[in-house]
């Protein structure tokens, strides 16, 4: 805990990923604290729909611009255009893409066992040391990372995709061990189960799902509080506290 | 690609008639093609926020697409009030987000809880009806996908037939992607609103006669359950978006500032016995009793327009075995069938809250639209042993007198009683089968009405 990393005059923020469900939730919820954005997603049609509907909404500029995670050596000219865009080094940077392969079609084509990786894991560490540079070098700003519980214990049923999200989580805690003398501020997001494009049709347990709206405004929340970490929603970090804690002899037996 | 579905149990809005539906929710509208090129579904119906009371946005056995996530707003032009929309937005995300720059709906149902896709493809009606028809008759155009896979512009000049067939075409014709709809420019966010109780079903009709022309809004709530001389007594409440002047000097100061109300939530399905005809009868006692004839009353405008949308989920208030909504408009010159209905109605005792009592003004080119010139009668109508046969008996009465049901409300209605009350419907037919031979759009409601066969 600390203070509010978006106590600050700049309210600029870059959001990755923005095409995900999640991401326009908190895109509505920076700007209805009249943040100005670069939404950025591979899907570039959508993230400008997505865009023209904040900025509507909420009478902000919101502007979209196309980013691959998985395409390295793009990420330096992006960070250059996203400060053209908005006219300073953005405040802050979210971080929401990801890429989730059916385990058993990442056990079986190492492609997709690739692409979890290259996206939730050397995208995202491409694209932040960038900003992180960028912010250290300013002394501020806030990164956000959305990684997953999944990252916390490998389980069989994801271990693949948990295994990209266990480096995302490791990195951001790096991360934020090296930029607390710059006063950057590193929020690592632990979700659950969300209710989002990316779990629509799976058979979740209703009671434990959280809502778009309800994760954004839990992220943004701890965001202001200055925490470091966040389950969303909050229950899970008991869940994973007894799920961390089972002795691996019995946990290889376990079916969860 | 195939794009996932959950299997769910849907209904309408009144809760009858569980159906197992495939449900889909695309967040990208390209989806939509791949959803709708799915042959491992029989067919698909587009569906809102289910506020239709009956079985029209329900497809037992098959597929269904959810608008939720399909609500981006596109474009705003301040200078027309045109907003350019998904057809998923909400209209109480067009309040929440124009209401504040000066715009409102141009049309509104008794409920913000509903999609601009719904409000085309039932082409809803508000207390404006008669002075401004139906929703449908301020959308410059929309995006339709046919179900053969083509996005058309549709709009009265382009496509007019495909256009009309659509408004008011329950989800029939083609799945509404985008719409392009006019706001109306308002002065403030309230209503000056003239409240005037009826002696009778005379005075009543009466008054609106006399009096409509002056006001943008007028209703009237009924006692449903008064006989005798009392038959039709109403509460009639009428009138205009208010000018800030009109405003008192707290609220002029900032015309477009609601305070906000605190909603409730109905958490459980209520017992049956709550709605007995004697408790039914107290209230509406008490609420004729407490209602006197006032003028220039100042009231913000969810309160004027949404009553009921401050207690969320109020359907389940009806008990588990839900309710039906029974819609039914008569034309002007029958304006007596209301004496029969409402005749019918008090000695069968099967309750209702209130009714709801409106002058329409005149019908627009929708094929389906339900709204002609005269009177609409609206009221809930607990599901109870031998609904159906006394829903029969009402339908009876609508025709003897040359009257419709609303299809956004019936759950129930027999195919050869529709077809009598919407003589467009074989144009709709033709239409459609143009746009649809293979049937791939489909609902129970459409089954169920012999509009789409089986
Ligand atoms: C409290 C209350 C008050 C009401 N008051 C009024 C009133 O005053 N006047 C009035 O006219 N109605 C009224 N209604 C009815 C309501 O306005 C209509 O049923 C409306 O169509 C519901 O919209 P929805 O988004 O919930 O659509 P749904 O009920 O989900 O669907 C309605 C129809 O629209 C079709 N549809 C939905 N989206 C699309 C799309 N994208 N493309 C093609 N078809 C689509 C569906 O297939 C279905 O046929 C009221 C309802 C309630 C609950
Ligand atoms: N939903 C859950 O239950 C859950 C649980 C734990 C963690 N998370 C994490 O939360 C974050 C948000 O996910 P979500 O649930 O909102 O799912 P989502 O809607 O599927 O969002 C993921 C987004 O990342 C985008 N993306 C994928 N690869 C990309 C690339 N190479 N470059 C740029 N963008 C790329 C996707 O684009 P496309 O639209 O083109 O696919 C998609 O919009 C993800 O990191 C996810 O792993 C989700």
């Amino acid at each position: 805990m600390g203070r509010n990393p978006l106590d600050s005059a700049n309210k600029t923020a870059v959001i990755l990923g923005a095409a995900s469900t999640v991401a326009r939730s908190i895109a509505m919820e920076f700007a209805r604290g009249g943040y100005a954005l670069v939404l950025a997603d591979c899907d570039h049609e959508e993230t400008a729909r997505i865009a023209a509907d904040v900025a509507l909404r909420f009478d902000v500029a919101c502007h979209a611009v196309p980013f691959d995670a998985t395409a390295y050596c793009t990420h330096r000219p992006f960070l250059e255009e996203c400060r053209r865009i908005l006219g300073v080094e953005p405040q802050g940077v979210v971080l929401c893409f990801g890429y989730m392969p059916e385990q058993r079609e990442a056990q079986e084509d190492f492609a997709k066992a690739q692409r979890a990786i290259d996206t939730n894991l050397t995208g995202a560490i491409s694209v932040l040391e960038l900003f992180a540079s960028a912010f250290e070098a300013r002394r501020g700003g806030f990164i956000v990372g959305l990684s997953s519980v999944a990252g916390d214990r490998g389980r069989k049923a994801n271990y693949i995709y948990g295994a990209a999200k266990a480096g995302l989580t490791c990195f951001l805690s790096g991360l934020r061990n090296r930029l607390h003398t710059a006063g950057v501020h590193v929020l690592t997001v632990k979700p659950g189960f969300m209710d989002t494009k990316m779990t629509y049709g799976m058979p979740l347990p209703g009671p434990l799902v959280a809502s778009p709206g309800q994760a954004a405004r839990a992220i943004v929340r701890a965001l202001r509080k200055g925490k470091d970490e966040v389950y969303v929603r909050f229950f899970w970090r008991y869940i994973m506290l007894i799920i961390r804690n089972i002795p691996e002899w019995q946990f290889k037996k376990m079916n969860i | 690609m195939v794009e996932p579905f959950v299997a769910k149990s849907l209904t309408g809005w009144g809760r009858i008639a569980p159906r197992v539906c495939h449900v889909y929710r695309p967040e990208k509208p390209r989806l939509i093609e791949n959803i709708l090129r799915d042959l491992s579904q029989p067919h698909f119906i587009a569906r809102g926020l289910g506020r239709s009371y009956g079985d029209t946005a329900v497809n037992e056995g098959g597929g269904v697409i959810d608008f939720a996530r399909l609500n981006r707003m596109m474009r705003f032009d301040p200078a027309t009030g045109v907003l350019e929309c998904e057809a998923g937005v909400t209209l109480a995300e067009i309040i929440e987000t124009f209401l504040p720059r000066g715009f409102f709906l141009p049309v509104t149902p008794g409920t913000k809880f509903v999609t601009v896709g719904g409000a085309i493809a039932n082409d809803v009606h508000g207390k404006n009806h008669h002075r401004d028809g139906t929703f449908g008759q301020f959308v410059l155009d929309f995006g339709l996908y046919t179900p053969e896979g083509h996005l058309l512009l549709c709009s009265p000049e382009d496509n007019p037939d495909l256009f009309w067939a659509t408004v008011g075409g329950i989800g029939l014709t083609g799945v509404i992607l985008t719409a392009r709809i006019r706001l109306q420019p308002v002065r403030s966010a309230y209503i000056v609103a003239d409240y005037h109780k009826s002696r009778d079903l005379d005075d009543a009709l009466a008054t609106f006669e006399a009096s409509d022309a002056r006001y943008q809004y007028s209703v009237a709530w009924v006692d449903c359950l008064a006989r005798g001389a009392m038959l039709g007594r109403c509460i009639l409440m009428r009138g205009n978006h208010a000018d800030p002047a009109q405003l008192p000097g707290s609220l002029a100061a900032k015309p477009f500032d609601v305070r906000p109300r605190r909603d409730k939530r109905v958490p459980v399905d209520c017992p049956a016995f709550l709605l007995n005809p004697l408790n039914v009868r107290v209230f509406n006692n008490l609420f004729y009793g407490m209602h006197r004839s006032v003028e220039g009353q100042i009231i913000d405008y969810d309160r004027y327009f949404y009553p009921l949308d401050q207690i969320h989920d109020w359907n389940r208030l009806y008990g588990r075995r839900g309710f039906v909504q029974y819609q039914a408009t008569l034309p002007t010159e029958s304006a007596k069938g209301l004496v029969a209905l409402l005749e019918r109605l008090s000695t069968e005792r099967r309750g209702s809250f209130l009714g709801v009592l409106k002058r329409f003004g005149d019908a627009g080119p929708g094929l389906l639209s339900h709204p002609m010139k005269g009177y609409t009668l609206t009221l809930d109508i607990p599901n109870r042993t031998g609904l159906v046969p006394f829903l029969r008996e009402l339908d009876r009465i609508l025709l003897d007198h040359g009257g419709r049901l609303y299809l956004a409300k019936d759950a129930v209605a027999a195919p050869e009683t529709v077809a009598v009350m919407y003589p467009d419907l074989d144009r709709f037919r033709e239409i459609k089968g143009r746009v649809d031979p293979e049937n791939r759009l489909s609902s129970s409601m459409a089954r169920r009405l012999g509009i789409v066969g089986v």
